[in-house]
């Protein structure tokens, strides 16, 4: 069998190069939906408000994040933003906006759909015991909703984690550029390496995402009613 | 009549358009067991529900201890928790154990402390017959073991008035009795109750006042629940409950 050009990982500090990729794409990730389940949740509560126009605006702003591929959306942020408005926006920053604005409307609409399928009775139960909203909400309806939401946006934080990968598009060193980069240094040398390199990617996001989508079928079984 | 613990003065009650409830007028006394029955859709639930202020009324008001209930009102949390509700459809919460389920409103609404509301809990649930269930899940609980904790999460909250509707219209025809039983014991304990139910037999044994409900409006009234059910004086209400009957 042919070298598969994994030995140049770990050539120099290749390796050590590709894990710093590999921390920029989780950064990004982990900034984007802690900031997206925030506001992700205050949006779904304003999604189930009965007000006509937040509920069009709500929904114009989904589907415009659902229709517009990631990238587009990216192109727009960091080039387009940054020549109209003239401000200086680090490419990170972009990213995070731009993921931050997907996660929150995804979320949103996540958050709207657990919040109601919360049967009406057990809001009148609660209120009928005497419970005012607020304590109605955190101690009764929040935790129901936490627990249809987990695994739901489980599958969105793995979506965004993939996603982050469109972010060398505009320049960004993330795990997948470096490996592009060490694949092109070492065309001459070793040139089976992109199955290698690229195979040890695949093996990286593998890592990160699987334990994240096992915890949400071990919260889905310990939670089942 | 200063014995009067509910007052119901010409209430109106409307579905957008829809008129349920019409000049409804009724005085609860205290310690009085009241059964409602009446044709689907005659309005006993939302009856029931305006009392607590569920559903907002159109006109008349709803006087408990002189105090009128209100949906809107600043004081309607406190005006809840002197009147206990258990529903047809289960509504336990799904998420807490039969214990967090009955002492959630004490502690939180109430301040009371943990260890009170406990106590209190497992007295109430050992008087059902479910002190070993107290850790337990709804979703490990039959319907009857369900509806005992919910009354029980009810009383908890030391309620003046208990409105029952249907409690026992889900279950199992074996479970019914288990959660009568429990209704039972309470009438005789003295507390005032509001029961809208279809076991007509359990109403006959257990109500000093039927109240028989068609389209929204009382019909026929009596404080004479074995006259009642026997022979009662209006053709509706005759009519009414011989489809309770099976007769050839
Ligand atoms: N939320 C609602 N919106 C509109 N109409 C309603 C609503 N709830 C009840 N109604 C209507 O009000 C009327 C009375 O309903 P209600 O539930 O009080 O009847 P009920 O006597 O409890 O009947 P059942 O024995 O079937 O429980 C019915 O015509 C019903 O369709
Ligand atoms: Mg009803």
């Amino acid at each position: 069998m042919q070298n598969m050009g994994i030995d140049v990982l770990f050539k120099g500090r290749n390796f050590l190069r590709l894990l710093g990729g590999l921390w920029v794409a989780v950064r990004i990730s982990l900034i984007s939906v802690a900031i997206s389940i925030v506001l992700g949740i205050l949006m779904g509560m304003l999604m189930t408000l009965k007000n006509r126009p937040v509920q069009i605006l709500c929904r114009i702003y989904l589907e415009i994040v659902r229709i517009m591929p990631q990238m587009v959306l990216l192109f727009i942020v960091y080039f387009g933003t940054t020549r109209v408005f003239g401000w200086n926006l680090s490419a990170e920053y972009a990213a995070i906006i731009v993921f931050s604005f997907w996660g929150t409307a995804e979320m949103g609409d996540l958050v709207r759909g657990s919040l109601i399928s919360i049967p009406k009775i057990q809001y009148e139960s609660a209120r009928a015991l005497g419970m005012k909203e607020g304590t109605l909400f955190r101690h009764v309806i929040l935790p129901q909703t936490v627990r249809r939401l987990i695994p739901l946006s489980i599958n969105l934080i793995t979506r965004m984690i993939k996603t982050t990968s469109l972010v060398m598009m505009i320049g960004m060193v993330e795990v997948l550029k470096v490996a592009q980069q060490i694949i092109e240094a070492n065309r001459k040398s070793s040139p089976n390496a992109a199955f290698g390199v690229f195979f040890v990617v695949f093996l990286l996001y593998f890592l990160i995402c699987w334990p994240v989508s096992r915890a949400a079928v071990y919260l889905e079984k310990r939670w089942a009613e | 009549m200063d014995n009067a613990l509910l007052r119901i003065e010409h209430i109106e009650k409307a579905y957008d358009e829809h008129g349920v409830i019409h000049d409804l007028n009724l005085v609860v006394e205290k310690g009085e067991v009241i059964v409602i029955i009446g044709p689907s859709g005659c309005g006993k639930s939302t009856l029931l529900r305006c009392i607590n202020a569920l559903e907002d009324i159109q006109g008349g008001q709803i006087l408990l201890d002189g105090v009128p209930v209100k949906r809107d009102a600043r004081n309607i949390s406190a005006m809840r928790q002197k009147i206990g509700m258990v529903f047809q459809s289960y509504d336990l919460f799904p998420h807490k154990t039969v214990l967090d389920n009955i002492t959630l409103a004490p502690i939180k609404v109430q301040k009371r402390t943990r260890k009170d509301a406990e106590e209190e809990a497992v007295a109430l649930l050992d008087r059902v017959g479910l002190a070993d269930r107290r850790d337990d899940y709804p979703r490990q609980l039959s319907g009857g073991q369900k509806q005992r904790v919910a009354i029980v999460r009810a009383l908890s909250m030391h309620p003046e008035i208990l409105l029952l509707d249907e409690i026992t219209a889900a279950l199992d025809p074996e479970m019914v009795r288990e959660v009568l039983d429990v209704v039972l014991t309470l009438a005789r304990s003295g507390i005032t109750m509001l029961i809208v139910t279809h076991e007509m037999s359990f109403a006959q044994a257990i109500a000093d006042r039927v109240i028989f409900l068609e389209n929204g409006q009382i019909v026929e009234e009596s404080r004479d629940p074995a006259k009642f059910f026997t022979e009662p004086e209006t053709p509706r209400a005759k009519e009414f409950l011989r489809t309770f009957r099976y007769e050839r």
